[in-house]
């Protein structure tokens, strides 16, 4: 493989990862935020408070911008199967594309019934409308399993046979759906979801809080969503284990990639921060037989290192295990920022008062939505050089049309002017006047 | 009828309800660009935008629902379309995301100098995007996409008169059908003050220009045909494709007919119903051959994976067609329109909350957060310490209880209405 074409491989996954990256956090509003708009909505039916209304009605114009942008990146998205991986689609389509084809339906229900929710209000007697929307949180789930299923067949592929580079004797569904990979990877994105909502959502009227803002309205909006998210982010520490241990049975070459782990070792340390070099991890701070008692339950289990694989099918060490120190970095704080909050509910039965603790909490958003990308960095990175595990090569995957660092750039653009467009919109909406009596 | 072919069927259903429905939305782009100036302008531009905003998301997942049918029923095919087309698909791409940025921020709009740019991004990309589209399936009509990664010429294999000529057909397709569409819509919503017709003149006038366009454009379609892909003009001119070409420029003048007898209704159907008959009369020349050298069974998926696909497919329509009907129906009914008439919704009468409830919740509450904490001990047990698979199920299901009833428990409406010392 010559130097051009890594470079061409090269660009066609920073495209690839930077529509992802800008795809995935209009995911987590996708699954968590109707939910949240519905809780809301329903409390305003059942205590007639004209408060609750107002803040469903207020998100749902959040809600509505979002969708329309995730639409649109979703669909580069699936552009992209095609423009940047042919061969992957034209090789597994087959197996994988099922997923899809399902997924379209669930994206349907969620634009059919997200038109008439959002238009609805005011025109659909109340409890109807409250109906109308349920669909849209259903299909959150059911469009993030199909989708995920997808990528847990990359990680851990079957449900195929590979015969003079053809899949032959296919198996979609039990490619899709009978893997052990797909439900933790699945519960891990789907809380996700929530807790980067949630701190987001909360974060904005934390710093509405701090600014003096802080009527019952805004207690309100603050409280719904950061209940949610601190209720999920400890669960999303034993979840992220379980995650990781399936890792280390599935694809120990990955799993020693988090850990910086160049050699077999038996009752392996856990080291954390530092750098990876010369097959060590430089700088960390070593605590002896963790990684062992984490990943197999018994501290003198043998970890695989990365020597069990040639170099050339190693994945970039330092960026998947940076990534992975990020992602646990932040959950972990995330959790303890929830215990915080349940600690104080429980023992004074309010919110905390601490500036310190909305501080804290403004700064989550931003700090959950990192971590969300970084584990996607460490799943997606942590795999290469494989696009299907073991089966093909990413570098084998891309397309053969040149001129790939031509629409790289001009997504980039396009994408810089959509963000600029959000962030513009977001403040607009959030500085439209409350219609209390609406 | 092969078991192989079944998918492809579908595909060209959805193809047809993308280019009537999404068309119309895209058409609806292109008249704001041509919506002209002044207090007139402004009013098509804003009726092109309100008739769209509740439907455009639905009518665009088409082109998704296309596409992963495409790549799970016929792999092969659509590597070497997405690959030999990339550029002209690259040019969609970016046209959709214009256009979903566009609408998402015109909600946001506040003057009218802003509103009028972003609907500058939106008309544009509403004219490119058609256009790019149809390119692609003039490529694909005239063989010029060869099976193999990137096989085909990057530029000429749409850079050609038959897919500019299908191209333009699509922009003034769009353009056409979006008239009649919001003519109708004009008609419905009452918008003309009474005694006048102007917004819905407008429109007919519109759509009889551009119906009569589209209509030149096809018939000098066949004339770059027959030069450019004579094997498709022959194809075209012969058997069941003929007849529907015919039932398609039979369409086409019904639909003249009908919008100069300002029965829009009727001519949403038969404009619909001419589009789709160009698309049938494509098929129908083209089959057996999907691309060059590639058959429709050559290119299927193996046989399990088109069971699954038209098993999923129909199952999916089960659902997805009484959705889209309601949604349709409330649209056509003006239930979902932006201002206009429509019965405002009466507010909920408050619920009773009396002095006992709020007791009888206090001590649930307790309870609940005690419930809360042996759901989080038992997934921790379940989920952390055990390996069986029965055991994480369990644990996951506790840790999900966990968060359900945790937030029950916390009551953060409650948490909110206290008042701060």
């Amino acid at each position: 493989m010559g130097a051009a074409h890594q470079a061409y491989l090269l660009e066609a996954r920073q495209m690839q990862a930077l529509s992802f990256a800008v795809h995935i956090p209009l995911v987590c509003f996708g699954i968590a935020f109707p939910a949240m708009v519905l809780f809301c909505e329903w409390l305003y039916l059942r205590s007639g408070d004209e408060l609750y209304r107002t803040l469903a009605r207020r998100w749902t114009r959040i809600m509505a911008a979002l969708f329309a942008v995730g639409v649109i990146t979703g669909t580069i998205l699936s552009f992209e199967m095609g423009l940047l991986w042919p061969n992957f689609t034209a090789t597994f389509g087959s197996v994988f594309g099922l997923g899809f084809a399902i997924e379209g339906f669930s994206f349907f229900l969620e634009a059919i019934f997200i038109g008439i929710y959002i238009y609805g209000w005011d025109r659909l007697s109340p409890r109807a409308h409250f109906w109308s929307g349920i669909p849209i949180a259903i299909a959150g789930v059911t469009g993030s399993l199909t989708v995920i299923s997808v990528n847990a067949w990359m990680n851990h592929p079957g449900g195929f046979r590979m015969v003079d580079g053809r899949a032959v004797d296919v198996h979609p569904l039990k490619a899709l759906f009978a893997n052990s990979f797909l439900w933790p990877e699945l519960t891990h994105m789907y809380i996700a979801g929530y807790i980067v909502t949630g701190f987001l959502v909360a974060g904005a009227y934390a710093i509405g809080k701090l600014r003096g803002k802080w009527g019952r309205y805004e207690r309100t909006a603050l409280a719904i969503p950061l209940t949610i998210a601190a209720l999920a982010a400890p669960v999303q520490v034993l979840v992220g284990d379980w995650a990781a241990r399936e890792v280390a049975v599935q694809q120990p070459v990955k799993l020693a990639a988090f850990e910086g782990l160049a050699h077999t070792t038996n009752g392996a340390s856990e080291h954390i921060l530092g750098w990876y070099e010369d097959e060590t991890v430089k700088y960390g701070i070593a605590i002896p037989k963790l990684l062992s008692l984490l990943a197999y339950h018994n501290p003198d289990a043998t970890v695989q290192g990365l020597d069990t694989v040639p170099k050339d099918r190693q994945p970039p060490i330092n960026i998947v295990r940076l990534a992975f120190q990020t992602m646990v970095g932040i959950g972990t704080l995330l959790a303890l920022l929830g215990a915080w909050l349940l600690g104080v509910r429980i023992r004074r039965g309010r919110l905390p008062e601490s500036p310190w603790f909305y501080r804290a909490v403004a700064l989550a958003g931003p700090a959950s939505l990192l971590a969300l990308i970084a584990g996607w960095v460490t799943t997606e990175v942590g795999r290469q050089p494989w696009v299907v595990y073991h089966v093909m090569l990413t570098s084998e995957a891309v397309t053969g049309a040149g001129g790939i660092i031509v629409g790289y750039t001009a997504l980039a653009l396009v994408y810089l002017g959509v963000a600029a467009g959000v962030v513009w919109i977001l403040r607009r909406l959030s500085r439209a006047p409350l219609e209390l009596s609406a | 009828m092969h078991l192989y072919s079944v998918p492809l069927i579908f595909v060209l259903i959805g193809l047809a309800l993308y280019a009537v429905l999404a068309g119309a939305d895209f058409g609806a782009g292109f008249w704001q660009l041509l919506a002209g100036g002044g207090e007139r302008g402004e009013r098509l531009r804003d009726h092109a935008h309100n008739a769209m905003a509740p439907v455009w998301e639905a009518n665009h997942v088409w082109l998704i629902f296309v596409l992963t049918v495409t790549w799970t029923a016929y792999p092969a095919a659509f590597g070497a379309i997405a690959s030999t087309l990339c550029v002209p698909l690259f040019i969609a791409a970016l046209g959709i995301i214009m256009r979903g940025a566009a609408y998402a921020l015109r909600a946001g709009a506040e003057q009218a100098r802003e509103q009028r740019r972003i609907d500058l991004v939106f008309a544009g990309a509403s004219v490119l995007t058609p256009f790019a589209l149809g390119t692609v399936i003039g490529a694909i009509a005239s063989q010029r996409v060869p099976v193999g990664n990137a096989a085909g010429d990057l530029f000429s294999s749409w850079l050609n008169p038959t897919s500019l000529m299908i191209g333009v057909l699509a922009v003034a397709n769009s353009a056409y059908v979006a008239a009649v569409f919001l003519a109708a819509d004009a008609r419905r919503m009452g918008l003309d003050a009474p005694g006048e017709r102007e917004l819905e003149d407008s429109l007919r006038l519109r759509a009889l220009v551009t119906g009569l366009a589209a209509g030149a454009v096809a018939a000098a379609g066949l004339v770059v045909v027959h030069s450019d892909a004579h094997f498709l003009y022959e194809r075209l001119l012969e058997g069941a494709a003929l007849a529907a070409v015919i039932v398609s420029a039979l369409a086409g003048l019904a639909t003249l007919a009908l919008v100069f007898a300002r029965l829009y209704e009727i001519a949403r159907y038969s404009a619909a119903l001419a589009v789709a008959a160009v698309i049938a009369g494509w098929a129908l020349a083209q089959r057996p051959v999907l691309l060059k050298g590639l058959t429709v069974q050559q290119a299927a998926a193996p046989h399990d994976t088109l069971v699954v696909v038209i098993v999923a497919v129909l199952g999916g329509a089960l659902i997805l067609f009484p959705s889209l009907a309601l949604l349709f129906r409330l649209v056509l009914r003006g239930r979902l329109d932006h201002g206009g008439s429509g019965e405002p919704a009466p507010s909920v009468a408050a619920a009773d909350s009396t002095g006992l409830a709020r007791v009888l919740a206090a001590s649930a509450s307790g309870l609940l957060a005690r419930i809360a904490g042996a759901c989080l001990l038992t997934g921790f047990g379940l989920l952390t310490i055990a390996e069986a698979g029965w055991a994480h199920a369990i644990g996951l299901a506790a840790l999900l209880g966990f968060i359900c009833v945790g937030f029950v428990a916390i009551v953060p409406a409650q948490l909110a209405a206290e008042e701060p010392d």
